[in-house]
């Protein structure tokens, strides 16, 4: 099996990192090789936030080169285009219906793309546009965004959703398991 | 058991199971994790250092009980410590006794992208440096074996890619190691200049004979492949390599100071052309040319060795660099869109923000430090103007001063946080004082670490564990450095906080302003979310000024907004707003 790349973009505190652990984590129990890399410290401070994660029979690298990414997992919609080189010619967006206003637009110095997620369209025709945040609210908590997300992502892969299941009850607290899968049942059925 | 490990996880685990008895450590991004790490396994004494060269001289303590010892660090802590290992390096290791430097290539959060491989030929030491977690776990128990067999601390030297990725990791239990005791020996443990011309010239036998078992080390490895095509290489970018150039012949070395000349020589004989790939420096490439080695009869020299011609040293290494670097990254699809930039911010609720909204307001020139609170140097809140490294902010503004006159002083303030200034502020500080200096230190009180994510310090009287601890208070213990003028203020009080640096500013002496206020992040004691009042808010956008990433401003109807998500209600911008138009309605 060729070696399967997702970067997962974001926002520092929206759960990127916590996505890629458990992406990585589903494909190791499915019985993969697997690794994700991701940077820690000032980043994690509300500015870009990025992880890699790639699977296989054998993986070398941790980052994904450009160009290579099977699948953007998105968690804000400018931040989508600020990786769209990674995307491999075919590759499939995922993005979440969420915009995170950074503070040069706050300040009034720069706008925000509105038209950002149109001009993606444009390039890219592989898109599923997932309304993460209402279908969380839906399941229960709005924090259970990144959960909606993964699960728009597994119907992308083939990955057993029972194994999906079986990582997120284990990563989420333990009071918000059920919650979780109704989140990610939801995410899932997106198309 | 097979585990889904970090770099800086498998370390630490390595460690344990190589019966690591004691850590000491100061925590720095991205090297934090494995003291972390350490700190959960109860068989082992694992501290926070007060500053890396503290963490090194405990270290080695243990090392002269014949404790197994361990210290880590980011690349810059090195320099911080590097004094106590250089001694080290004469003196050597009777319990095993490894240095942990995680550099961080691409500055990620750091100031520089130093190669502390270097650190290991100045010192004249073993470097070894991992390519995944699974060799992070496996070298760290190999340090302390090589660091008893050949009585010399060593070096395990990871990047940011090693620390912070994960992989899968095949794990091992603990073997206990009992510290074999102490024993007087001061011909080996003082380094009088008698003694030392005596371990110089061990170290140079030591280094000759580290050579020698590097060409038979088991992890530098020839993995044979195309001929045409030689790559010698290290650490992450052994990685990086075989994505890019998957079929050719490869010497990956692990023990990449000293080098195994003949190895590299006969590897560099086997193959018609060959590449060396490393991140940032020369290091290998430099040490590789300089062999000329003659292996029957033909020197590798005369080969083409191609390194920096081709690959960046400036900045991170990462498999499209390198593909770009050979001609061999295919050009995107896709049009790149202009963004804006979302760099990091400081939090909504930061107590940080009101000190900085006061020195911008007041225009003074602010010597700056490392932490969070080098984010005061963003725009809007642009309240910086100097940052050099730990604790250097206090000796700056004293150097201006000395340089300029008083008047300087009275336009200057330097802001250091509270374990910065533990780890190297208080030393200025007495200099500031002794040499008879006028000016003004304000601390960051916000008792944690916080940029590494939320270590305790001596401040905060807790533990690396969280068990109680003595607390050294800050107010005593400058008033002791003889710092005459001290106030305390609480920053999210802006009033207060502008009056008190004007008090400061104006003194005669030297002043210390101690801002405390408990990172938010810690205390998490939000309260619901302010709203403006729209028929009260005149669009004056002076909350704007605060830099808050919750506030921003209704172009269309010309007023401010704030984010119900991220307020989190500290209500520093309603005691800006000059019409009251922020509030809980």
């Amino acid at each position: 099996m060729k070696t399967v790349n997702i970067l997962i973009c974001g926002v520092g505190g929206q759960g990127v990192l916590l996505a890629g652990d458990i992406i990585a984590e589903t494909a190791i129990a499915s019985g993969f090789d697997a690794k994700k890399s991701e940077v820690h410290g000032m980043a994690q401070r509300g500015g870009s936030v990025v992880s890699h994660v790639r699977f296989g029979q054998k993986v070398n690298s941790p980052l994904i080169r450009q160009g290579e990414a099977d699948v953007i997992l998105s968690f804000e919609e400018m931040e989508t285009a600020r990786y769209l080189q990674f995307l491999k010619a075919g590759g499939c967006l995922i993005i979440n219906r969420q915009q995170v206003i950074p503070m040069s637009v706050a300040t009034g110095q720069a706008e925000y793309p509105v038209d950002v997620v149109e001009r993606i369209k444009q390039q890219v025709k592989d898109i599923l546009l997932c309304p993460g945040m209402e279908l969380a609210e839906k399941s229960g908590s709005a924090k259970a965004v990144n959960t909606v997300l993964l699960g728009a992502l597994a119907r992308k892969l083939e990955l057993a959703p029972g194994k999906w299941q079986e990582v997120i009850s284990r990563r989420v607290p333990a009071k918000t398991v059920e919650l979780n899968k109704k989140a990610f049942e939801s995410g899932y059925s997106q198309q | 058991m097979k585990m889904f490990l970090s770099g800086n996880e498998a370390v630490a685990r390595g460690a344990w199971e190589a019966g690591v008895n004691v850590v000491s450590a100061y925590p720095g991004t991205p090297s934090t994790e494995i003291l972390e790490n350490l700190g959960k396994y109860k068989e082992i004494y694992a501290e926070l250092a007060t500053n890396e060269k503290v963490g090194l001289e405990v270290a080695a303590g243990a090392s002269f009980a014949g404790a197994r010892a361990l210290t880590c660090m980011k690349h810059v802590g090195l320099n911080v410590a590097a004094d106590p290992l250089f001694s080290m390096a004469y003196i050597g290791a009777r319990g095993g006794f490894v240095v942990v430097s995680a550099d961080d290539p691409g500055m990620h959060s750091s100031q520089n992208e130093q190669d502390n491989r270097y650190y290991a030929k100045m010192a004249k030491i073993p470097c070894l440096e991992p390519s995944d977690s699974q060799e992070c776990l496996e070298m760290a128990k190999l340090a302390f074996d090589l660091s008893e067999k050949f009585d010399t601390p060593v070096l395990l030297r990871l990047t940011t890619r090693i620390s912070h990725s994960k992989g899968v990791v095949e794990t091992g239990e603990r073997k206990e190691h009992k510290p074999t005791g102490y024993v007087k020996d001061v011909a080996k443990n003082i380094t009088i200049p008698a003694h030392a011309r005596k371990m110089h010239v061990k170290v140079e036998e030591r280094l000759k004979k580290l050579a020698e078992y590097g060409e038979s080390f088991s992890y530098n490895k020839i993995e044979p492949g195309d001929q045409k095509l030689g790559i010698i290489t290290s650490g992450i970018s052994y990685q990086y390599a075989k994505d890019i150039f998957p079929t050719a012949s490869y010497l990956k070395l692990a023990l990449t100071f000293p080098l195994p000349g003949k190895k590299i020589s006969e590897f560099i004989n086997s193959a018609d052309e060959i590449y060396v790939i490393e991140e940032n420096d020369t290091f290998l490439e430099e040490q590789i040319k300089a062999l000329g080695y003659k292996v029957s009869g033909k020197c590798a020299y005369e080969k083409e060795i191609t390194g920096k011609t081709k690959i960046p040293i400036v900045g991170e290494l990462d498999p499209t660099v390198l593909a770009k670097a050979f001609g061999l990254q295919k050009e995107s699809p896709y049009k790149p869109l202009e963004l804006p930039a979302r760099p990091p911010v400081l939090c909504p609720g930061c107590p940080h923000r009101g000190v900085f909204y006061a020195l911008n307001k007041l225009k003074l020139t602010v010597t700056g430090d490392i932490g969070c609170y080098t984010l005061g140097m963003m725009d809007p809140l642009n309240a910086m103007d100097t940052v050099v490294c730990m604790g250097g902010s206090v000796t700056a503004a004293m150097g201006l001063e000395k340089a300029l006159g008083p008047e300087m002083a009275q336009k200057t303030v330097a802001v250091i946080g509270d374990s910065t200034f533990f780890h190297s502020g208080i030393t200025g500080l007495v200099d500031m004082v002794y040499n008879n200096s006028k000016g003004t230190a304000i601390i960051l009180d916000n008792r944690i670490t916080a940029m590494t994510g939320h270590q305790e310090n001596p401040g905060t009287g807790k533990t690396l564990q969280g068990q109680d601890a003595p607390i050294i208070e800050l107010e005593p213990l400058v008033r002791s450095c003889g710092v005459k003028h001290v106030q305390l203020i609480d920053p999210l009080d802006l009033k207060q906080t502008e009056a008190a640096i004007k008090e400061a500013i104006n003194n005669p002496g030297v002043s210390v302003i101690i801002a405390k206020s408990p990172c938010i992040l810690i205390e998490k004691k939000f309260k619901p979310a302010l709203k403006v009042d729209e028929d009260k808010c005149i669009g004056c956008k002076i909350c704007l000024k605060l830099g808050c990433p919750a506030i921003s401003f209704d172009k269309v109807k010309k007023k401010s907004k704030i984010d119900p998500i991220f307020c989190i209600g500290c209500e520093v911008c309603a005691s800006l707003c000059p019409k009251q138009a922020m509030g809980h309605k």
